[in-house]
Protein backbone atom coordinates (compact mmCIF):
# COMPACT_ATOMS: atom_id res chain seq x y z
CA UNK A 1 0.00 0.00 0.00
CA UNK A 2 3.09 2.53 0.91
CA UNK A 3 4.19 1.88 -2.34
CA UNK A 4 1.27 2.82 -4.12
CA UNK A 5 0.89 5.74 -2.71
CA UNK A 6 4.34 6.63 -2.55
CA UNK A 7 4.45 5.97 -6.64
CA UNK A 8 1.20 7.90 -7.05
CA UNK A 9 2.59 11.21 -4.89
CA UNK A 10 6.21 11.26 -6.69
CA UNK A 11 4.61 11.36 -10.09
CA UNK A 12 2.25 13.65 -10.42
CA UNK A 13 1.71 14.24 -14.32
CA UNK A 14 -0.55 17.34 -14.41
CA UNK A 15 -3.16 17.88 -17.79
CA UNK A 16 -3.86 21.67 -17.68
CA UNK A 17 -7.69 22.55 -18.83
CA UNK A 18 -8.29 26.01 -19.48
CA UNK A 19 -12.13 26.84 -18.63
CA UNK A 20 -11.85 30.10 -19.98
CA UNK A 21 -9.38 32.24 -18.02
CA UNK A 22 -7.88 35.13 -18.97
CA UNK A 23 -4.40 33.25 -19.47
CA UNK A 24 -3.16 34.60 -16.33
CA UNK A 25 -3.06 31.60 -14.16
CA UNK A 26 -1.97 29.84 -17.25
CA UNK A 27 1.17 31.51 -17.66
CA UNK A 28 2.29 31.14 -13.89
CA UNK A 29 1.02 27.59 -14.32
CA UNK A 30 3.85 27.12 -17.29
CA UNK A 31 6.18 29.22 -14.54
CA UNK A 32 6.28 26.24 -12.32
CA UNK A 33 8.35 24.12 -14.99
CA UNK A 34 11.13 26.83 -15.84
CA UNK A 35 14.52 26.61 -13.50
CA UNK A 36 13.34 29.01 -10.85
CA UNK A 37 10.97 26.74 -9.91
CA UNK A 38 11.68 23.37 -11.52
CA UNK A 39 8.87 20.95 -10.51
CA UNK A 40 10.03 18.17 -11.92
CA UNK A 41 12.02 17.67 -8.91
CA UNK A 42 9.35 15.93 -7.55
CA UNK A 43 8.37 14.37 -10.74
CA UNK A 44 5.23 16.42 -11.71
CA UNK A 45 5.38 16.76 -15.87
CA UNK A 46 2.45 18.24 -17.92
CA UNK A 47 1.36 16.26 -20.26
CA UNK A 48 -1.03 16.61 -23.53
CA UNK A 49 -3.02 14.06 -23.63
CA UNK A 50 -5.66 13.45 -20.47
CA UNK A 51 -5.10 9.94 -20.42
CA UNK A 52 -1.84 10.57 -19.59
CA UNK A 53 -2.88 12.70 -16.61
CA UNK A 54 -3.40 12.18 -12.88
CA UNK A 55 -4.43 15.38 -12.18
CA UNK A 56 -5.94 18.46 -13.86
CA UNK A 57 -5.28 21.50 -13.82
CA UNK A 58 -8.64 23.78 -13.64
CA UNK A 59 -8.30 27.63 -14.36
CA UNK A 60 -10.97 30.19 -14.98
CA UNK A 61 -14.50 30.76 -14.67
CA UNK A 62 -16.19 27.70 -15.67
CA UNK A 63 -18.92 28.90 -18.15
CA UNK A 64 -21.68 27.75 -19.99
CA UNK A 65 -19.67 26.39 -23.14
CA UNK A 66 -16.90 24.44 -21.14
CA UNK A 67 -19.28 23.12 -18.77
CA UNK A 68 -19.94 19.64 -21.06
CA UNK A 69 -16.06 19.41 -22.05
CA UNK A 70 -14.52 19.52 -18.24
CA UNK A 71 -17.06 16.53 -17.73
CA UNK A 72 -16.32 14.71 -20.79
CA UNK A 73 -12.71 15.65 -19.60
CA UNK A 74 -12.93 14.46 -15.99
CA UNK A 75 -14.77 11.10 -17.27
CA UNK A 76 -11.77 10.12 -19.66
CA UNK A 77 -9.40 10.41 -17.09
CA UNK A 78 -7.88 6.93 -15.55
CA UNK A 79 -8.73 7.04 -12.37
CA UNK A 80 -7.64 7.74 -9.62
CA UNK A 81 -7.55 11.14 -10.42
CA UNK A 82 -7.61 14.31 -8.73
CA UNK A 83 -8.29 18.28 -9.43
CA UNK A 84 -6.88 21.21 -8.59
CA UNK A 85 -8.94 24.51 -9.11
CA UNK A 86 -6.34 27.42 -9.61
CA UNK A 87 -7.10 30.86 -9.57
CA UNK A 88 -9.48 32.96 -7.62
CA UNK A 89 -11.95 32.36 -10.68
CA UNK A 90 -11.97 28.37 -10.53
CA UNK A 91 -12.20 28.46 -6.61
CA UNK A 92 -15.45 30.89 -6.55
CA UNK A 93 -15.82 32.69 -9.68
CA UNK A 94 -14.05 35.82 -8.55
CA UNK A 95 -15.66 38.80 -10.26
CA UNK A 96 -17.60 36.86 -12.54
CA UNK A 97 -19.62 35.80 -9.49
CA UNK A 98 -23.43 37.69 -10.89
CA UNK A 99 -22.07 37.43 -14.71
CA UNK A 100 -24.78 35.28 -16.84
CA UNK A 101 -22.22 33.26 -18.59
CA UNK A 102 -20.69 31.28 -15.37
CA UNK A 103 -23.59 30.62 -13.23
CA UNK A 104 -21.76 27.58 -12.00
CA UNK A 105 -18.82 27.05 -9.43
CA UNK A 106 -16.03 24.26 -10.37
CA UNK A 107 -16.93 22.61 -7.33
CA UNK A 108 -20.28 22.49 -8.62
CA UNK A 109 -19.40 19.91 -11.61
CA UNK A 110 -16.28 18.46 -10.28
CA UNK A 111 -15.05 16.80 -6.83
CA UNK A 112 -12.13 19.44 -6.80
CA UNK A 113 -9.59 18.22 -3.85
CA UNK A 114 -7.10 21.44 -3.59
CA UNK A 115 -8.17 25.22 -4.01
CA UNK A 116 -5.73 27.72 -4.72
CA UNK A 117 -6.69 31.23 -4.55
CA UNK A 118 -5.31 34.14 -5.83
CA UNK A 119 -5.38 36.04 -9.29
CA UNK A 120 -2.90 35.02 -10.66
CA UNK A 121 -1.84 32.22 -7.40
CA UNK A 122 2.16 32.65 -7.00
CA UNK A 123 4.03 30.18 -8.67
CA UNK A 124 4.96 29.16 -4.23
CA UNK A 125 1.44 29.09 -3.81
CA UNK A 126 0.58 26.83 -6.14
CA UNK A 127 3.34 24.45 -5.05
CA UNK A 128 2.39 24.37 -1.04
CA UNK A 129 -0.96 23.73 -2.64
CA UNK A 130 0.37 20.57 -4.22
CA UNK A 131 2.15 19.36 -1.00
CA UNK A 132 -1.30 20.08 0.82
CA UNK A 133 -2.59 17.87 -1.57
CA UNK A 134 -0.12 15.39 -1.12
CA UNK A 135 -0.18 15.43 2.87
CA UNK A 136 -3.81 15.03 2.67
CA UNK A 137 -3.79 12.17 0.17
CA UNK A 138 -1.12 10.81 2.89
CA UNK A 139 -3.16 11.19 5.50
CA UNK A 140 -6.23 9.73 3.89
CA UNK A 141 -5.25 6.31 3.49
CA UNK B 1 16.21 -24.61 -23.23
CA UNK B 2 16.46 -23.32 -19.48
CA UNK B 3 19.57 -21.36 -20.75
CA UNK B 4 17.57 -19.75 -23.52
CA UNK B 5 14.77 -18.91 -21.49
CA UNK B 6 17.37 -17.04 -18.93
CA UNK B 7 19.07 -15.26 -21.79
CA UNK B 8 15.39 -13.65 -22.71
CA UNK B 9 13.88 -12.99 -19.65
CA UNK B 10 16.39 -12.17 -17.38
CA UNK B 11 20.30 -11.56 -18.27
CA UNK B 12 21.31 -9.81 -21.43
CA UNK B 13 17.38 -9.73 -22.71
CA UNK B 14 14.43 -8.73 -20.61
CA UNK B 15 14.96 -7.17 -17.31
CA UNK B 16 18.74 -6.29 -17.37
CA UNK B 17 17.60 -4.72 -20.68
CA UNK B 18 14.91 -2.71 -18.71
CA UNK B 19 17.19 -1.40 -15.89
CA UNK B 20 20.04 -0.46 -17.73
CA UNK B 21 17.58 1.44 -20.14
CA UNK B 22 15.67 2.97 -17.14
CA UNK B 23 19.05 4.34 -15.77
CA UNK B 24 19.60 6.07 -19.37
CA UNK B 25 16.31 7.25 -19.52
CA UNK B 26 17.49 8.83 -15.95
CA UNK B 27 20.55 10.12 -17.26
CA UNK B 28 18.98 11.62 -20.04
CA UNK B 29 16.00 13.33 -18.39
CA UNK B 30 19.07 14.54 -15.70
CA UNK B 31 21.68 15.86 -18.60
CA UNK B 32 18.26 17.75 -20.31
CA UNK B 33 17.57 19.24 -17.05
CA UNK B 34 21.10 20.47 -16.44
CA UNK B 35 21.37 21.94 -20.19
CA UNK B 36 17.82 23.68 -18.78
CA UNK B 37 19.87 24.89 -15.57
CA UNK B 38 17.40 23.10 -13.36
CA UNK B 39 17.66 20.55 -10.86
CA UNK B 40 16.19 17.53 -12.29
CA UNK B 41 14.19 14.10 -11.61
CA UNK B 42 15.69 11.98 -8.82
CA UNK B 43 17.43 8.79 -10.09
CA UNK B 44 14.31 6.29 -9.26
CA UNK B 45 11.72 8.38 -11.30
CA UNK B 46 11.73 6.82 -14.28
CA UNK B 47 10.90 3.63 -12.40
CA UNK B 48 8.45 5.23 -9.91
CA UNK B 49 6.63 6.43 -13.55
CA UNK B 50 6.27 3.15 -14.39
CA UNK B 51 4.88 1.70 -11.40
CA UNK B 52 2.70 5.09 -11.47
CA UNK B 53 1.39 4.09 -14.75
CA UNK B 54 1.01 0.10 -13.97
CA UNK B 55 -1.94 1.10 -11.53
CA UNK B 56 -3.66 3.40 -12.93
CA UNK B 57 -7.09 2.48 -14.79
CA UNK B 58 -6.49 1.31 -18.16
CA UNK B 59 -9.26 3.20 -20.55
CA UNK B 60 -10.54 1.52 -23.91
CA UNK B 61 -12.11 4.31 -25.66
CA UNK B 62 -15.91 3.17 -27.37
CA UNK B 63 -14.56 4.19 -30.72
CA UNK B 64 -11.02 1.73 -30.46
CA UNK B 65 -10.53 -2.00 -32.14
CA UNK B 66 -10.19 -3.76 -29.00
CA UNK B 67 -8.53 -6.28 -29.51
CA UNK B 68 -5.55 -4.73 -31.55
CA UNK B 69 -5.79 -1.70 -29.11
CA UNK B 70 -4.69 -3.92 -25.99
CA UNK B 71 -1.84 -6.29 -28.49
CA UNK B 72 0.10 -3.78 -29.55
CA UNK B 73 1.95 -2.59 -26.92
CA UNK B 74 2.84 -6.08 -26.30
CA UNK B 75 3.97 -6.72 -29.76
CA UNK B 76 6.68 -3.71 -29.75
CA UNK B 77 7.66 -4.53 -26.38
CA UNK B 78 8.62 -8.89 -27.42
CA UNK B 79 10.13 -7.20 -30.48
CA UNK B 80 12.21 -4.82 -28.13
CA UNK B 81 12.98 -7.84 -25.89
CA UNK B 82 13.87 -10.08 -28.80
CA UNK B 83 16.49 -7.35 -30.51
CA UNK B 84 18.35 -6.62 -27.17
CA UNK B 85 18.57 -10.24 -26.83
CA UNK B 86 19.95 -10.39 -30.36
CA UNK B 87 22.42 -7.68 -29.91
CA UNK B 88 23.93 -8.53 -26.37
CA UNK B 89 24.64 -11.94 -26.54
CA UNK B 90 27.55 -11.58 -29.27
CA UNK B 91 29.02 -8.95 -27.25
CA UNK B 92 29.11 -10.91 -23.88
CA UNK B 93 30.41 -14.26 -25.76
CA UNK B 94 32.34 -13.62 -29.04
CA UNK B 95 32.12 -17.16 -29.88
CA UNK B 96 29.18 -19.46 -29.87
CA UNK B 97 26.61 -16.76 -29.75
CA UNK B 98 24.45 -15.88 -32.44
CA UNK B 99 23.90 -17.26 -36.18
CA UNK B 100 24.52 -16.01 -39.80
CA UNK B 101 22.42 -13.77 -40.90
CA UNK B 102 21.61 -12.19 -37.49
CA UNK B 103 22.19 -8.60 -38.60
CA UNK B 104 19.12 -8.71 -40.78
CA UNK B 105 16.66 -10.11 -38.59
CA UNK B 106 17.87 -7.42 -36.05
CA UNK B 107 17.00 -4.80 -38.93
CA UNK B 108 13.57 -6.17 -39.34
CA UNK B 109 13.40 -6.44 -35.17
CA UNK B 110 14.00 -2.77 -35.07
CA UNK B 111 11.48 -1.85 -37.49
CA UNK B 112 8.49 -3.84 -35.74
CA UNK B 113 8.22 -1.52 -32.36
CA UNK B 114 7.59 1.05 -35.01
CA UNK B 115 4.84 -0.63 -36.54
CA UNK B 116 3.85 -1.51 -33.18
CA UNK B 117 3.10 2.08 -32.56
CA UNK B 118 1.70 2.68 -35.88
CA UNK B 119 -0.63 -0.26 -35.39
CA UNK B 120 -1.80 0.94 -31.31
CA UNK B 121 -2.80 4.30 -33.14
CA UNK B 122 -4.33 3.27 -35.81
CA UNK B 123 -6.77 1.30 -33.78
CA UNK B 124 -7.55 3.56 -31.13
CA UNK B 125 -9.92 5.68 -33.06
CA UNK B 126 -8.61 8.78 -32.43
CA UNK B 127 -8.16 11.39 -35.28
CA UNK B 128 -5.14 13.08 -33.66
CA UNK B 129 -3.57 9.07 -32.92
CA UNK B 130 -4.05 8.34 -37.02
CA UNK B 131 -2.55 11.60 -37.48
CA UNK B 132 0.37 10.82 -35.61
CA UNK B 133 0.38 7.25 -37.15
CA UNK B 134 0.68 8.35 -40.68
CA UNK B 135 3.62 11.09 -39.58
CA UNK B 136 4.83 7.72 -38.20
CA UNK B 137 4.41 5.70 -41.49
CA UNK B 138 6.14 8.84 -43.34
CA UNK B 139 9.29 8.48 -40.85
CA UNK B 140 9.73 4.81 -41.13
CA UNK B 141 9.68 5.01 -44.90
CA UNK B 142 13.06 8.15 -44.69
CA UNK B 143 14.79 6.68 -41.79
CA UNK B 144 14.51 3.09 -43.11
CA UNK B 145 16.39 3.96 -46.35
CA UNK B 146 19.59 5.77 -44.99
CA UNK B 147 19.98 3.28 -42.43
CA UNK B 148 19.98 0.04 -44.12
CA UNK B 149 22.44 1.38 -46.97
CA UNK B 150 25.05 1.99 -44.30
CA UNK B 151 24.58 -0.82 -42.54
CA UNK B 152 26.26 -2.17 -45.60
CA UNK B 153 29.17 -0.83 -45.14
CA UNK B 154 30.51 -2.74 -42.34
CA UNK B 155 29.10 -6.22 -44.40
CA UNK B 156 31.61 -4.79 -47.38
CA UNK B 157 34.63 -4.12 -44.91
CA UNK B 158 34.59 -7.37 -43.10
CA UNK B 159 34.09 -8.71 -46.60
CA UNK B 160 30.28 -10.38 -46.71
CA UNK B 161 30.27 -11.00 -43.13
CA UNK B 162 26.21 -11.08 -42.09
CA UNK B 163 27.11 -12.19 -38.39
CA UNK B 164 27.32 -9.83 -35.40
CA UNK B 165 30.22 -12.01 -33.69
CA UNK B 166 31.91 -12.43 -36.86
CA UNK B 167 32.05 -8.38 -37.41
CA UNK B 168 33.19 -7.72 -33.83
CA UNK B 169 35.98 -10.44 -34.41
CA UNK B 170 37.08 -9.20 -37.46
CA UNK B 171 37.12 -5.73 -35.93
CA UNK B 172 39.20 -6.84 -32.90
CA UNK B 173 42.11 -8.42 -36.06
CA UNK B 174 41.62 -5.41 -37.95
CA UNK B 175 41.14 -2.40 -36.07
CA UNK B 176 37.80 -0.99 -35.61
CA UNK B 177 35.63 0.57 -38.62
CA UNK B 178 35.13 3.83 -36.95
CA UNK B 179 38.28 4.71 -37.48
CA UNK B 180 38.35 4.64 -41.45
CA UNK B 181 36.76 6.98 -43.60
CA UNK B 182 33.51 4.89 -45.05
CA UNK B 183 33.01 3.78 -41.71
CA UNK B 184 32.86 7.04 -40.21
CA UNK B 185 30.44 8.78 -42.29
CA UNK B 186 28.13 5.67 -42.07
CA UNK B 187 28.34 5.78 -38.42
CA UNK B 188 27.13 9.40 -38.90
CA UNK B 189 24.21 8.45 -40.60
CA UNK B 190 23.81 5.55 -38.12
CA UNK B 191 23.37 8.28 -35.19
CA UNK B 192 21.02 10.51 -36.90
CA UNK B 193 18.72 7.03 -38.23
CA UNK B 194 18.60 5.98 -34.36
CA UNK B 195 17.61 9.86 -33.17
CA UNK B 196 14.43 9.14 -35.50
CA UNK B 197 13.81 5.61 -34.55
CA UNK B 198 13.81 6.50 -31.06
CA UNK B 199 12.08 9.26 -31.77
CA UNK B 200 13.77 11.98 -30.22
CA UNK B 201 13.41 15.31 -30.80
CA UNK B 202 14.25 17.03 -34.11
CA UNK B 203 12.50 13.97 -35.24
CA UNK B 204 9.14 13.44 -32.71
CA UNK B 205 6.53 14.96 -35.27
CA UNK B 206 4.74 11.74 -34.68
CA UNK B 207 4.31 12.14 -30.66
CA UNK B 208 4.61 16.03 -30.85
CA UNK B 209 2.89 16.50 -27.33
CA UNK B 210 2.22 20.53 -27.95
CA UNK B 211 1.04 19.81 -31.62
CA UNK B 212 -1.00 16.79 -31.43
CA UNK B 213 -1.33 16.32 -27.34
CA UNK B 214 0.86 12.81 -27.77
CA UNK B 215 0.19 12.05 -30.91
CA UNK B 216 0.25 7.98 -31.30
CA UNK B 217 0.16 7.40 -27.61
CA UNK B 218 -2.77 10.11 -27.07
CA UNK B 219 -5.10 7.22 -26.26
CA UNK B 220 -2.82 4.99 -24.08
CA UNK B 221 -3.18 5.10 -20.34
CA UNK B 222 -2.14 2.93 -17.35
CA UNK B 223 -0.16 -0.43 -17.78
CA UNK B 224 0.00 -0.53 -22.04
CA UNK B 225 1.48 3.34 -21.64
CA UNK B 226 4.00 1.96 -19.38
CA UNK B 227 4.59 -0.74 -21.79
CA UNK B 228 5.39 1.80 -24.61
CA UNK B 229 7.35 3.93 -22.16
CA UNK B 230 9.22 -0.02 -21.32
CA UNK B 231 9.80 -0.07 -24.95
CA UNK B 232 11.27 3.16 -25.69
CA UNK B 233 14.13 2.56 -22.80
CA UNK B 234 15.07 -0.71 -24.43
CA UNK B 235 15.67 0.70 -27.52
CA UNK B 236 17.77 3.27 -25.65
CA UNK B 237 19.81 0.08 -25.00
CA UNK B 238 19.90 -2.11 -27.77
CA UNK B 239 20.14 0.80 -30.76
CA UNK B 240 23.37 2.51 -29.38
CA UNK B 241 24.59 -1.26 -28.74
CA UNK B 242 23.81 -2.33 -32.31
CA UNK B 243 26.16 0.41 -33.44
CA UNK B 244 29.15 0.02 -31.32
CA UNK B 245 28.75 -3.57 -32.31
CA UNK B 246 28.94 -2.81 -35.44
CA UNK B 247 31.57 0.21 -35.80
CA UNK B 248 33.14 0.23 -32.75
CA UNK B 249 34.81 -3.12 -32.27
CA UNK B 250 31.62 -4.30 -29.45
CA UNK B 251 31.02 -3.52 -26.16
CA UNK B 252 31.97 -5.02 -23.08
CA UNK B 253 31.40 -3.74 -19.48
CA UNK B 254 35.18 -1.88 -19.47
CA UNK B 255 34.04 -0.36 -22.36
CA UNK B 256 30.84 1.63 -21.22
CA UNK B 257 32.32 4.90 -21.80
CA UNK B 258 31.22 4.06 -25.74
CA UNK B 259 27.68 3.68 -24.89
CA UNK B 260 27.81 6.78 -22.96
CA UNK B 261 29.39 8.54 -25.39
CA UNK B 262 26.65 7.63 -27.53
CA UNK B 263 24.03 8.34 -25.43
CA UNK B 264 25.33 11.69 -24.38
CA UNK B 265 25.52 12.51 -28.30
CA UNK B 266 21.78 11.83 -28.51
CA UNK B 267 21.22 13.78 -25.62
CA UNK B 268 23.07 17.03 -27.39
CA UNK B 269 21.45 16.23 -30.19
CA UNK B 270 18.05 16.36 -28.64
CA UNK B 271 18.36 19.10 -26.72
CA UNK B 272 20.14 21.62 -28.89
CA UNK B 273 17.58 21.52 -31.67
CA UNK B 274 13.59 21.98 -32.65
CA UNK B 275 11.24 19.61 -34.22
CA UNK B 276 11.18 19.22 -37.55
CA UNK B 277 8.29 19.01 -39.80
CA UNK B 278 7.69 15.39 -41.48
CA UNK B 279 8.32 17.23 -44.97
CA UNK B 280 11.79 18.23 -43.75
CA UNK B 281 12.43 14.82 -42.31
CA UNK B 282 11.58 13.18 -45.05
CA UNK B 283 14.11 15.24 -46.96
CA UNK B 284 17.07 15.33 -44.40
CA UNK B 285 17.14 11.49 -45.01
CA UNK B 286 16.19 10.97 -48.26
CA UNK B 287 18.47 13.57 -49.40
CA UNK B 288 21.68 14.60 -47.25
CA UNK B 289 21.97 10.43 -44.97
CA UNK B 290 21.21 8.79 -48.13
CA UNK B 291 23.89 10.63 -50.23
CA UNK B 292 26.16 10.48 -47.41
CA UNK B 293 25.28 6.57 -47.11
CA UNK B 294 26.06 6.02 -50.84
CA UNK B 295 28.91 7.87 -50.21
CA UNK B 296 30.07 5.70 -47.72
CA UNK B 297 29.42 2.23 -49.60
CA UNK B 298 31.69 3.48 -52.52
CA UNK B 299 34.34 4.22 -50.59
CA UNK B 300 33.87 1.10 -48.29
CA UNK B 301 34.01 -0.95 -51.72
CA UNK B 302 37.28 1.26 -53.17
CA UNK B 303 38.63 0.03 -49.44
CA UNK B 304 38.74 3.29 -48.15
Amino acid sequence: MSLRLKALTKSIWVYHMSTGSCNNCDIEILDMLTPRFDVERFGITLVGSIRHADAILVTGSLNLKTIPRIKAIYEQAPKPCVVIAIGVCACGQGMFKNGPNCPNPVDSVLPVDVYIPGCPPKPEAMIAGVVKLIEKLKGKK
Amino acid sequence: MTKLLFNFLIFPGFLFTVVFGLAANWIDRKVTARIQWRVGPPWYQPLIDLVKLSIKEITIPRTASKELFLLSPMIGLSAATLVSTLVWLPNIDRVSTGFSGDIIVIVYLLTLPAIAVILGASASGNPLASLGASREIKMVIAYELPFIISLVVPVIKSHGVLKLSDIINYQAAHGSFVASLSGMIAFIVMIFCMQAKLGLVPFDASEAETEIMGGVLIEYSGMLLAIFKLTKAMLMVALPLFLITLFWQGFNFLSIWKYVILLVIIILIRNTNPRVRIDQAVGFFWGKMTLLAILAVLLAIKGM
